[in-house]
């Protein structure tokens, strides 16, 4: 097994590029990236066919350790590059990391039209619950009651579910991890790349830094201590009461169906507009 | 053009340009509906997928703009067209562009503002906006059109410079122009001159994406093509990657504005009407120059010696061209559809003795010809 990480990061992670990372000791960041990695890997994808894109924040630092076409673009906003991308050359694998505030506050409408709109592209959604790099703010995510920088007082709004949020806004593939689950959110990024539609894999993750310290889970431990006794699988949460079910979360795939792909649908629109064919296109 | 003008067609201005974005090789267009520049997405929806192209219509401006981004590394030519509420959105992520050195096309209809303002008069009042819109020093290349050809033409060029200086170019229209029909004759597209970004043809290894050559542009590697680099709205030193470093922070920035200066002549584009022997002349772009330009036959027709100094390059600001006749001339009168912006850029570069006098409108109006003259003729006198 440590032969065979070694081997993944030699292959995967940029030898140019500085390190140490910007992320905390005990980071969830490095978890995703580290199932990202060997997803890609099990899917035999080459590296030059794979595009990373990233918004603003802790997660949005990603892309640039890693050997990929990589694009760490404006505050909420990656998926709309990401669109580009794709539409631009729907032969490259376009992914796609935010985290919850840069997915779902700043990002929240780009992040909805592109469920509906269907392009083939996988959002991996980092939800800590928390403004991570700017110091703690409450993030669309941060549970009522809970404290934060700008919530002195314990938290007044409600948390988004952004997997549910996913699955409602039409996204063919929606699951959910934690990096408690490290071998489980590998599995989802696969399935998601795998499903040709668009994808969410929402991985919740740990800012004990600035979440924890806040709200009695002052280390990383505590905190995956905690999404272990709060996940529970789709299946198991099938058969339990709506009173077991209170305070928990589910894991695994809420989502997975097949829908007509933007990319597919547009090729019909050239061909009904007479368009040249791919390869005699100027 | 060919003798018997196969190409002559009745069009208006948002018709010209999405010809000439064609013909300029542009192949992807995202964008978001908004009055007077709704036309330019509704004719590429039906002409993109015709030339093999993409287009879509995205959630809003913000997402338009960075599409077109997107894309653009992707290897494909890119643009998006607005209006001045939507342009106001594209800051964000042309400044993005501005600092990761992606070329791509920005169009924006100018119609009276602020805010919603005035939907749907002409105007101009988003001349500074366009060199100064988004955050943080930055170059931009902006264009103006005032004709239908022009829109056609400027646009063509809007591309090559920007492909050529890795640098979003802004076209400012407006609604007259946008929405006036003229038979123009559209060259073919093979008699076109179209510049093509360089792409690195070293092996990958050796590619280093920010480096820049002697002319400061650095050769451009799409998405997909074996150079994996990194891209980022972060100042970042040559490989790409995030930078704190003083010395690389000022050697990046210094280039970015370099690349520009250095192609000042290329750039930077006039007309000029009756200059020769002009003891007086009319500075104006847009719309407004076709009334100045109007005005100022007039005023020769009455003897008096005018002359019209069109605008093509508003920014960066044509200084080497505006100010020979800013010491040709005794007067300038610079007639602008808003409160008085390049008669700014006009005050700033002047040294000489010449008087710099304004005429604004900014009540929806086009401004005319007939309300010209008076000011020509006093100037004159």
């Amino acid at each position: 097994m440590a032969k065979e990480v070694t081997k993944l990061v030699h292959e995967y992670l940029r030898h140019d590029k500085k390190f140490p990372h910007v992320w905390c000791p005990g980071c969830g960041n490095g978890i995703v990236l580290g199932a990202l990695i060997r997803a890609i890997d099990r899917l035999g994808l080459e590296k030059d066919e794979i595009v990373l894109a990233s918004g603003i924040g802790c997660s949005g630092r990603m892309p640039v350790y890693a050997d990929f076409n990589t694009l760490h673009t404006t505050h909420g906003r990656c998926l709309t590059f990401a669109t580009g991308v794709k539409l631009a050359n729907p032969a490259l694998t376009v992914i796609t990391v935010m985290g919850d505030g840069d997915a779902t506050a700043i990002g929240g409408n780009h992040f909805i039209h592109a469920a509906r709109r269907n392009l083939d592209l996988t959002a991996i959604i980092i939800n800590n619950q928390i403004y991570g790099m700017t110091g703690g703010q409450f993030s669309p995510t941060t549970p009522y009651g809970s404290h934060a920088s700008t919530a002195r007082y314990g938290h007044i709004e409600h948390a988004f579910s952004i997997s549910e949020l996913a699955v409602t806004a039409g996204a063919s593939f929606v699951a959910r991890a934690t990096v408690y689950h490290a071998t489980l959110i590998e599995d989802m990024i696969k399935k998601s790349i795998e499903n040709g539609g668009f994808g969410v894999v929402e991985v919740i993750s740990n800012c004990h830094t600035e979440y924890g310290r806040r709200n009695n889970m002052a280390d990383p431990v505590t905190m995956l201590q905690w999404m272990k006794e709060h996940a529970v699988t789709v299946e198991k949460a099938g058969k339990m009461s709506p009173e077991e079910l209170a305070g928990k979360f589910t894991v695994g795939v809420l989502a997975d169906v097949k829908k007509p792909v933007y990319t597919e649908e547009y090729e019909k629109i050239r061909k009904r507009a007479g368009a040249p064919k791919a390869g005699e296109r100027a | 053009m060919s003798g018997n003008l196969p190409n002559r067609r009745l069009i208006q201005g948002n018709e010209a340009i999405v010809e000439g974005a064609l013909a300029a090789g542009c192949r992807f267009f995202a964008g978001y509906p908004i009055t007077p520049a709704s036309e330019i997405s509704e004719i590429l929806s039906a002409r993109m997928p015709e030339v093999g192209g993409t287009f879509i219509q995205m959630e809003d401006e913000i997402a338009s703009m960075g599409a077109i981004i997107g894309a653009s590394l992707a290897g494909t030519k890119s643009m998006t067209a607005t209006s001045g509420p939507g342009f106001s959105l594209m800051q964000e992520n042309l400044g993005f562009a501005c600092i990761a050195e992606v070329p791509c096309v920005v169009v924006n209809v100018m119609r009276g503002g602020p805010s919603t303002g005035l939907p749907t008069s002409p105007a101009q009042g988003d001349v500074m906006q366009a060199r100064w819109g988004t955050h943080g020093d930055h170059p931009i290349i902006v264009l103006a059109v005032s004709t239908v050809l022009d829109s056609f033409e400027i646009t063509v060029r809007a591309f090559n410079l920007s492909e050529k200086y890795r640098v979003p170019v802004i076209i400012l229209s407006d609604e007259v122009v946008a929405h006036t029909r003229e038979t123009v004759s559209l060259p073919a597209w093979e008699d076109l001159e179209v510049t093509d970004r360089i792409s690195p043809d070293t092996p990958p290894e050796w590619y280093v994406p920010y480096e820049g050559s002697s002319s400061g542009v650095p050769d451009m590697a799409a998405f997909g093509k074996g150079y994996r680099y990194h891209v980022t709205g972060l100042v970042h030193d040559v490989r790409g990657f995030p930078t704190q470093r003083p010395e690389e922070i000022e050697a990046f920035t210094s280039r970015l504005f370099r690349k520009i200066s250095q192609g000042f002549h290329e750039i930077q584009k006039v007309e000029t009407v009756f200059m020769e022997d002009a003891e007086t002349a009319v500075i104006a772009y847009g719309s407004v120059a076709r009334s100045a330009h109007r005005a100022v036959i007039m005023g020769r027709s009455q003897g008096l010696r005018v002359g019209l100094l069109k605008l093509v390059t508003l920014f960066p600001f044509p200084r080497r061209l505006v100010e020979p006749v800013l010491h040709q001339c005794k007067a300038v009168l610079v007639p602008e559809m808003n409160m008085g912006q390049i008669s700014r850029e006009v005050n700033r570069v002047n040294s000489s003795a010449c008087r710099v006098i304004k005429h604004n409108r900014f009540d929806g109006q086009l401004i005319t010809p007939e309300e010209l003259m008076p000011r020509i003729e006093k100037m004159t006198s």
